[in-house]
């Protein structure tokens, strides 16, 4: 068995020194930017669907979705493996919130769909997505408007878990239910 | 035959590109290559010690030979250090009783500033040349100058066209940071394209080499980017409401398979590489995903119309999907060879997930891999290996292995997860 190891070479020290960090303009800058969701700049201006709604209608005016004694700040809904219905034990949480929503027609809501590592990251990603869209159906039929909703999936990408387990696995097939201002 | 090369265009881009901003991470991401497998039979062959090439900062023949042995169907026969010119006479009888079945010499010559490198292939047993090459280097190039050479000698003796100049891209996972990354075929010269703290999935590289499309979910969902690797500036390829993921690029290079959830469950649909014309590719009340384009015009995809997810095919211009996979009950993340012949793609077998070739005419399948948690597997542009992405002591590693399943590499770094892989196209001349 051979084995080598390649070390950086010179050159590309040599590009790095020539290379200014410091983004000379928005293009430059988004190659070595960091992206935290939250100051994505020149993705905004491009983007297709606004998510963010307006912050006076956001979480931070509505203590009742964060309250710890308040069945709003339960967020998450559980599946079963290979499973994409919302199970009884979940349906006073999804009530709860469309009363919510519905009481609240400014609010909107991002469901993102999640799933356990196994398989495809892709595959997954569209399994997320059945998951996300149970929730909003949901939501919907009982009587949420679909501009207040917005559903999609992180796949396997986000897992709640990181250990290759049973447990594990159960805990990253969910739907997270997020409020203006938290998104 | 002799004939001139130019340095190609993309390492003339490659210094005003800066791409890469961090020393530190860069060091750290360093991918080492381990050869876990090879070729049964290897050719012997000797790479001479070029006359005047330590002039140069780093010898030429180092990386040729490195390129050689790790191809896994050289087997790299030791000449000694003594240097042999490219028009210099051969010493044959010492050549043959080294084992060498053909010997590399050459002659590096400063010119002006830069470097006039010649390169000559002999067979040895024949006693006659199989071809030169020349191409002129600046001091630094030795990387890449040797890269082409290994092109010519895989060239001249296989037949087939090398990938040792070609790149690759990969996520690099370290701790909360997501870098989408690109290096040599070597895993040499990595340069972050996009550093993150949210993921990045599914790079694809334009068929010019000059952009990559990526999914990525820094505004906590999956949006479409396209990204030029000369500029560092990106545009949303799409951004739906619902998620947009799996993009992948028609040969020509203007437009791309996107996989979108704005009308219902994951759907195919192409768009123009800047978001618009957005075109519906195929309909199923199912899952469609993970499309990828051939080069005789159909649209391999996964889908579990069928109740499993299994790989379909649809010609781009619209028609009906055809079922491609029938073993087993989990088929996914299809990717045809570049001559349209076979296809690779990802198979669960009892609980493993292994990289799997189909031949599209006989419908054999072979498994290529004894790892179970295979993912992600692209072509080498000739054809000839596949990358893919798999795990090892619980760490991400990408892994590459010949169509034949003989030859294995594995490619990893010191700290962190690797992931998603794409093998670049050829560099344009």
């Amino acid at each position: 068995m051979k084995y080598a190891r390649f070390t950086l070479s010179l050159i590309a020290a040599g590009l790095l020194a020539a290379c200014s960090s410091a983004p000379t303009t928005e293009g430059q800058g988004a190659a070595v930017e960091d992206r935290s969701g939250a100051t994505g700049s020149g993705v905004d201006a491009n983007r297709v669907v606004a998510v963010n709604a307006d912050a006076k209608y956001g979480v931070a005016n509505h203590p009742e979705l964060t309250d710890p004694k308040n069945i709003l700040s339960k967020r998450s809904v559980l599946f079963d493996y290979n499973s994409f219905v919302i199970k009884n034990e979940y349906r006073a949480l999804v009530e709860s919130h469309a009363k919510f929503l519905v009481a609240h027609p400014k609010m909107k809501m991002l469901i993102q769909g999640n799933t356990d590592e196994r398989g495809s990251r892709e595959y997954n990603l569209a399994l997320g997505q059945k998951r996300a869209d149970a929730v909003k159906k949901a939501l919907s039929l009982l009587g949420v408007s679909e501009a207040q909703l917005e559903s999609v999936s992180l796949g396997e990408e986000k897992p709640s878990c990181g250990d290759a387990s049973e447990a594990c696995w159960s805990a990253n097939r969910r739907g997270d239910m997020l409020y203006s201002g938290e998104f | 035959m002799s004939m001139n090369l130019r340095i190609p265009s993309f390492l003339q881009s490659a210094a005003p590109a800066c791409l890469l901003a961090l020393a530190s991470s860069l060091a750290q991401a360093q991918l080492a290559i381990e050869i876990t497998g090879a070729g049964a039979n290897r050719m012997p062959v000797a790479v001479a010690s070029f006359e005047g090439e330590s002039a140069l900062p780093r010898a030429v023949t180092d990386v040729v030979r490195a390129d050689l042995e790790r191809s896994g169907i050289f087997k790299m026969v030791e000449l000694g250090p003594s240097p042999m010119g490219a028009d210099a006479p051969v010493d044959f009888g010492r050549v043959r009783s080294r084992g060498a079945d053909a010997v590399a010499v050459g002659t590096v010559s400063p010119s002006g500033g830069r470097y006039q490198v010649q390169v000559r292939l002999h067979d040895a047993a024949k006693q006659v040349s199989l071809g030169s090459q020349a191409m002129v280097m600046s001091p630094n190039q030795y990387r890449t100058t040797g890269h082409r050479i290994s092109d010519f000698i895989y060239e001249k003796l296989t037949g087939e066209p090398g990938v040792f100049s070609t790149r690759i891209a990969y996520v690099l996972k370290s701790g909360a940071r997501y870098e989408l990354q690109i290096a040599d075929a070597d895993g040499s010269n990595a340069q972050t394209a996009l550093a993150s703290r949210e993921p990045i999935i599914s790079p694809a590289w334009s068929p010019d080499g000059t952009r990559l499309a990526y999914v990525s979910f820094e505004a906590k969902k999956p949006v479409v980017y396209v990204h030029s690797l000369s500029t560092g500036q990106r545009n949303v390829a799409a951004n739906f409401k619902g998620s947009n993921s799996a993009p992948a690029w028609s040969p020509d290079g203007r437009r791309l398979a996107v996989v979108l959830t704005k009308d219902g469950q994951s759907q195919l649909y192409s768009v123009n590489s800047d978001g618009s014309g957005v075109l519906r590719l195929a309909s199923s009340s199912g899952i469609d995903t993970e499309p990828a384009w051939s080069t005789d015009g159909m649209i391999y995809f996964t889908s579990d119309r069928g109740g499993s997810p299994q790989i379909y095919r649809v010609p781009a211009g619209g028609g009906d999907a055809q079922r491609v996979t029938f073993e087993g009950s989990y088929n996914v993340s299809p990717r045809p060879s570049p001559d349209g012949k076979s296809l690779v793609y990802v198979s669960r077998n009892g609980g493993r997930f292994q990289v799997t070739m189909l031949d599209l005419a006989s419908r054999q399948t072979q498994t290529l891999t004894d790892s179970s948690k295979d993912e992600s597997p692209s072509f080498a542009p000739n054809g000839r290996m596949v990358l893919y992405a798999t795990e090892v002591g619980g760490r991400g590693v990408l892994a590459a292995v010949s169509s034949d399943g003989r030859v294995k590499q594995r490619l990893s770094v010191q700290s962190g997860d690797v992931r998603e892989p794409a093998w670049g196209p050829q560099p344009r001349n």
